[in-house]
């Protein structure tokens, strides 16, 4: 069980202001359902792992979240590259604190922790890393003034799990040194639609 | 402070701790509780609150979510009732520029990260900055029911109907409802949240451009308002809410609408009315907006 070279490597040089800087871009994203940020403190992880996703698994897993790798991902440059750098235990993803991996490899979303009715905070957050087969959409909801719009994966899975609000998951889409996010609280529309 | 900090600091120099006083474990912890919040509205999240170099009554909640979300960047103000110079206001501004070497400000427009004790600035906030409650009581149903295992239930079921019973009886009592501060709001028409002891003359403020994050560390408790979140202060058809509104303008600056002190000025039984939000006020005066004594008091 030799650990891949890069395993090692990849991590922050300077964790905490690092840190800091790429959960504030994590946090507006958040915040601002839809809207694209670019992250300046940048991981790098194994392939086929974005930087983007890289940086947001530095920044939140430790070994109190467990993490379900999906795909391509799931490989072991990349167990090894997490369990190196965070900790955080590999598990199924009905355990899972976070996913990450490609939108088709992830699904479906009913795998996955959507909280309980006390603790919807127990829920998973997936992290779509990737290019994906999308739709454009019409978002509005909390950190959208008015509308907004975006493209996203099959519109229908991820009506029916806002449709659960205040259950649910919650969703970072990552590409390259770039995020987006979706929290369960955004109400979708298929841009025909509307 | 300084013997707080000290003391807990068992002889270390502030220098040696990590950026922003936090170790990473502990600010990964609350970044994910954060996280939680802003994507579930108004709903508390648990989180392990950790001991900080300040009493509970000085803001460690709200002193732990700022470090959470703090970088170098950034441009730290604190408020206490809207001041910027009390003890308390002055002690956490200066643990920030300690630990973090973050630039501090009393300017509202300048301010970045904003640690609010009972307040929110007069001026409207904007994209991009960040407003920290502190929290001594973030369960509203509380004082209605003390266990906690009922009031999750409570908020899990959507049970509402003992607020509103409790806000009618205020009307069958007083004519009106008399609660004036932590007047209970409702976030995107699900869950009853406590805004913190602001005045419910803020209340309207609360939805906003700026992103709103409430820490109670006593209570090991954090949440949070997205921008633009749809915030609603409970009330009745026939009895409307109400944000108080003061009888009076500024004696300092002239504002109209603005939060007001009543400040006794002598022996006497005089008094005067001030904006409670001191920077708000000094940067009318400085533009030139005078009030009935403006011209006159020391305010320096
Ligand atoms: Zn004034």
């Amino acid at each position: 069980m030799a650990m891949a070279a890069d395993a090692l490597t990849g991590g922050f040089t300077d964790a905490p202001r690092q840190s800091a800087r790429a959960f504030r871009a994590a946090l507006e994203a958040m915040a601002r359902p839809g809207s694209v940020h670019p992250l300046t403190d940048l991981a790098q992880a194994p392939d086929p792992v974005s930087p983007a996703a890289a940086t947001l698994l530095l920044v939140l897993c430790d070994p109190e979240t467990p993490v379900f790798l999906a795909g391509a991902h799931d490989c072991a440059a990349v167990r090894d590259w997490i369990t190196f750098h965070t900790g955080a235990p590999l598990a199924p993803a009905a355990e899972a604190t976070f996913a990450l991996g490609p939108w088709q490899a992830l699904m479906p979303l009913s795998a996955y922790a959507p909280g309980t009715p006390e603790y919807p905070d127990r829920s998973a957050t997936l992290i779509v890393d990737g290019d994906f087969a999308g739709q454009p959409v019409t978002l509005s909801g909390p950190g959208i003034e008015t509308t907004t719009h975006a493209v996203l994966p099959d519109i229908a899975a991820l009506q029916a799990n806002a449709a659960g609000f205040p259950l649910g998951l919650d969703f970072y889409f990552t590409s390259g040194a770039e995020l987006m996010a979706l929290p369960r609280s955004t109400r979708i529309a298929s841009a025909e639609e509307s | 402070m300084r013997d707080e900090l000290s003391r807990s600091g068992k002889g270390q120099a502030m220098e040696e701790y990590n950026f922003a006083y936090l170790d990473e474990q502990t600010k990964r912890m609350i970044r994910r509780a954060l996280l939680k919040g802003m994507a579930v509205p108004g709903y508390q999240v648990p989180f392990a609150s950790r001991e900080m170099p300040m009493p509970y009554g000085w803001g460690t909640g709200g002193v732990q979510v700022s470090a959470a979300v703090m970088v170098p960047e950034d441009c730290f103000k604190v408020i206490d009732q809207g001041a910027d110079d009390t003890t308390n206001a002055v002690s956490i501004r200066r643990f920030f520029e300690r630990t973090a070497g973050v630039a501090v400000t009393e300017r509202t427009g300048e301010a970045t990260v904003i640690q609010t004790r009972h307040r929110i600035p007069e001026q409207p906030l904007e994209e991009g900055q960040i407003l920290v409650y502190q929290v001594p009581i973030p369960e509203p149903l509380r004082f209605l029911e003390p266990s906690e295992v009922e009031t999750r239930k409570m908020h899990a079921l959507e049970e509402y109907g003992l607020m509103h019973v409790k806000l009618y009886e205020d009307i069958a009592r007083h004519g009106e409802i008399s609660t004036s501060y932590a007047y209970p709001v409702k976030v995107e028409g699900r869950y009853v949240m406590d805004p913190s002891p602001i005045p419910k003359f803020d209340n309207p403020k609360l939805r906003m451009a700026a992103i709103q994050l409430f820490g109670a560390g006593r209570e090991q408790r954090i949440y949070a308002l997205p921008p633009w979140c749809e915030v609603v202060s409970l009330d009745f058809e026939d009895y409307p809410f109400q944000a108080s509104r003061a009888d009076h303008d500024c004696d300092l600056c002239g504002a109209e609408g603005s939060y007001l002190d009543e400040v006794i000025t002598d022996d006497a039984g005089g008094r005067m009315f001030v904006c409670s939000d001191t920077d708000f006020c000094a940067g009318r005066r400085d533009a030139g907006h005078l009030g009935r004594l403006g011209a006159t008091e020391d305010v320096a």
